[in-house]
């Protein structure tokens, strides 16, 4: 499943942050993009999640649902425990069993704990966690790595091994390296320019 | 989808939930009424289907915040606009939740109410039902003004202002059923005008309510 992007342009609050993005995803490959604070990562991978509409350009996917997002909110009820807080996103995207997710991501010994004793590293496992129940190949992960210790990050990291070979893929904004193989695109050079109307008139003025 | 009505109806539950906020606010809305206006009995009984259904609907109005808010907050909302599960499914059964926690409660309470009240005994039967009928539009409709203030900070008297005029058809036909059973009057137009903006509200408002919610993702 090849996600295809073709001068693609965000924008976030009506003002363009970036334009004429062009790449392409296929099955295996995860992507880095990377850029300075405010240049519209999130931007991007919340339009790419279908959230908010694009200002220019085409996301081309075979299958529009084959994509998950994971923010920098987990989505995770404090007061449901963290086996039925996985329980929920597998029952809502069809799947079946949170086994695989709560042994990969080392959360077997914390099921029966409610979410919100976790610490903030283990609430990010749990919400990682959930990309594995949702059984969708395409991840679109907004800075996955956060609060996460060293340990965590290479759990981390084999999961995404796992799922690339699966013939998976990923498009995640990071500053961290996890230890993959991965394509970096740097976001800065896509900035949108500041538009010059055409029939501004200084001697107005 | 019904693992999300399961899911909003144990968050209600447990603590912290405000299940049974509603009802105790009913239940003292309601008691606090023959202090204030004395205790005449027959001016009581006259008052008693207007004061009960002015009680649900603020009682309701308590919880609707909580619909969509909290779900924004800890961003369960952007993971359920990009599930399999339709936004409008989502809307359909959260405002169900709200209604099983919040109204059917109150449904279920209000003979006992209508006792302090000095509801005729008539008119029991016909309080019962009008609420019953009459609830799913105000959560529906609760969760409409939800999915529109969902994006503001403490949106929750916005919430109240933007609701409680919409309430108004259910408010007057609500109410009248009960006053018309109570007083032995032909009770049927109420009632089906009643039952008709339910179902208008029920099968609209979702549609509408997804899309409000979609604009205020973004």
């Amino acid at each position: 499943m090849t996600l295809k992007v073709l001068d693609l342009g965000v924008s976030r609050g009506g003002v363009p942050v970036l334009e004429g993005v062009n790449f392409a995803v296929d099955p295996g490959e995860a992507i880095v993009l990377t850029g300075p604070n405010g240049v519209g990562k999130t931007t991007l991978l919340r339009t790419l999640a279908g959230l908010q509409p694009a200002y220019g350009g085409k996301i081309v996917v075979p299958d529009p649902e084959a994509m998950t997002y994971a923010a920098h909110a987990d989505g995770i009820k404090a007061v449901l425990s963290v086996a039925e807080n996985l329980m929920f996103w597998a029952k809502i995207h069809g799947t079946d069993g949170i086994d695989g997710a709560l042994e990969a991501f080392n959360l077997r010994d914390l099921a029966d704990r409610p979410a919100g004793s976790l610490s903030a590293g283990q609430k990010r496992r749990l919400g990682l966690a959930r990309l594995s129940v949702t059984g969708r190949p395409i991840w679109l992960l907004d800075e996955p790595t956060v609060s996460l210790d060293k340990a965590s990050v290479t759990l981390f990291g084999d999961v995404m091994r796992a799922h690339l070979a699966q013939g998976g893929s990923a498009v995640i904004a990071s500053h961290i390296d996890m230890g993959l193989e991965v394509r970096v695109i740097d976001l800065t050079p896509y900035r949108a320019r500041a538009k010059v109307s055409r029939d501004y008139d200084e001697a107005f003025l | 989808m019904i693992a999300i009505l399961t899911r909003d109806i144990r968050l209600a539950v447990r603590a912290g939930g405000g299940f049974g906020l509603g009802l105790a606010f009913f239940l003292i809305v309601v008691v606090l009424v023959p202090f204030a206006v004395g205790p005449e009995v027959r001016l009581l009984s006259t008052i008693a289907p207007g004061i009960l259904w002015i009680g649900a609907l603020l009682a309701c109005l308590l919880s609707l915040d909580r619909i969509f808010a909290l779900d924004r907050e800890d961003g369960s909302l952007d993971l359920l606009a990009t599930s399999p599960v339709p936004l409008e499914g989502v809307v359909a059964m959260k405002a169900l939740a709200h209604w099983i926690t919040t109204g059917l409660p109150l449904v279920v309470a209000a003979p006992v109410l209508g006792v302090l009240m000095s509801l005729p005994v008539e008119g029991f039967r016909w309080l019962v039902i009008s609420l019953a009928v009459g609830t799913p539009a105000l959560s529906t409709i609760g969760a409409f003004g939800a999915a529109l203030t969902v994006g503001i900070k403490r949106g929750g008297l916005l919430l109240s202002l933007l609701v409680l005029p919409l309430y108004v058809p259910t408010l007057i036909f609500g109410a009248e059923v009960a006053r018309a059973g109570a007083t032995g009057l032909d009770v049927e137009t109420p009632l089906v005008l009643l039952g008709a903006v339910t179902c208008v509200t029920v099968a609209l408002l979702p549609f509408a309510s997804a899309a409000v919610l979609r604009m205020n993702l973004r």
